[in-house]
């Protein structure tokens, strides 16, 4: 059964947040692959994928002899649902387009 | 230099496949009968009236539905074929956007359902979209052609799925055949 608490535990993590945007760029990845970008024991990338697993933000399907790991964004999206577009998305969505903007005007 | 193709090749499909997985609070069975009968089909998603012929090599049309027809679509929408139906857990299938000439001339994408029971009434729904060498598709179903704020693709698709069979699904009988009136 699926808990926001899982979600938000597993994304106040600073590598989790890492693991996550790299299967965004590329999804589908094996633990060899990400373990490779990351300045950490092949144990520690585990037990972070596991946790993202448990949260339901990494879903893992065998392709051959190979695990691979994809982002299931599906979670984030009920969170969104239930947390942002009720009471804030018009706000939200002001901000983050002004934060885009001054980005763009300065890069 | 063969083995880097081969790499290359492995990474290629990985990267290309979308993988959706959702909980939701309803049966197996009551999942089943939303993805592939058109009184519920109707319902959540884009509301096509999908028609299913549900053993290998069976077809497989997503009608316009009668808010489409009004606004002068008409025909199938989208089109595929059966490969494997197991109701009420697993559905593999071949899937096309067939209205938009420049997707359907990307051809026919691979989407499987899978639908596992777990406990206490929440079944397990995942999507496997293996949309390799199909990049109009992957971007559509990714929901990117959307612009901000807007909602497109299987997360608003399997949201809104989830909203209808945990909310909706305590409807009157006649509500679920009658979904529009």
């Amino acid at each position: 059964m699926h808990d926001d608490d899982l979600v938000f535990k597993a994304l106040a993590d600073p590598t989790r947040r890492f693991l996550l945007d790299r299967l965004f760029t590329r999804d589908g990845r094996t633990l060899t692959e990400l373990e490779s970008e990351l300045e950490m024991t092949r144990f520690g990338v585990m037990k972070h994928l596991r946790v993202l697993e448990d949260a339901g933000l990494v879903v893992t399907r065998k392709q051959g002899r190979e695990k691979l790991h994809f982002l299931n964004p599906v979670p984030i999206r009920l969170i969104h649902d239930r947390w942002i577009d009720k009471f804030t998305e018009r706000r939200v969505s002001a901000l983050t387009d002004l934060k885009r903007q001054l980005e763009e005007d300065s890069a | 230099m063969t083995s880097t193709a081969t790499l290359d090749t492995s990474s290629a499909t990985a990267n290309t496949t979308q993988v959706y997985r959702i909980f939701i609070k309803a049966t197996p069975q009551a999942i089943w009968d939303a993805i592939t009968k058109p009184e519920w089909t109707q319902r959540f998603g884009y509301g096509l009236k999908d028609e299913y012929e549900l053993r290998p090599r069976g077809k497989y049309r997503g009608h316009a539905n009668d808010g489409m027809i009004a606004m002068g679509m008409s025909g199938v929408i989208v089109d595929g074929e059966v490969i494997e139906a197991d109701p009420p857990h697993k559905l593999v299938m071949t899937w096309r956007m067939a209205i938009d000439p420049t997707l359907a001339q990307e051809g026919f994408t691979r989407l499987t359902y899978e639908i596992v029971e777990g406990r206490g009434g929440v079944s397990r729904l995942s999507i496997i979209h293996d949309l390799a060498g199909r990049p109009g598709h992957a971007a559509m179903v990714a929901g990117d052609q959307q612009g901000p704020g807007a909602n497109g693709g299987w997360l608003w698709i399997l949201s809104d799925l989830k909203t209808l069979l945990e909310s909706g699904a305590q409807m009157s009988p006649d509500a679920q055949l009658h979904p529009h009136d």
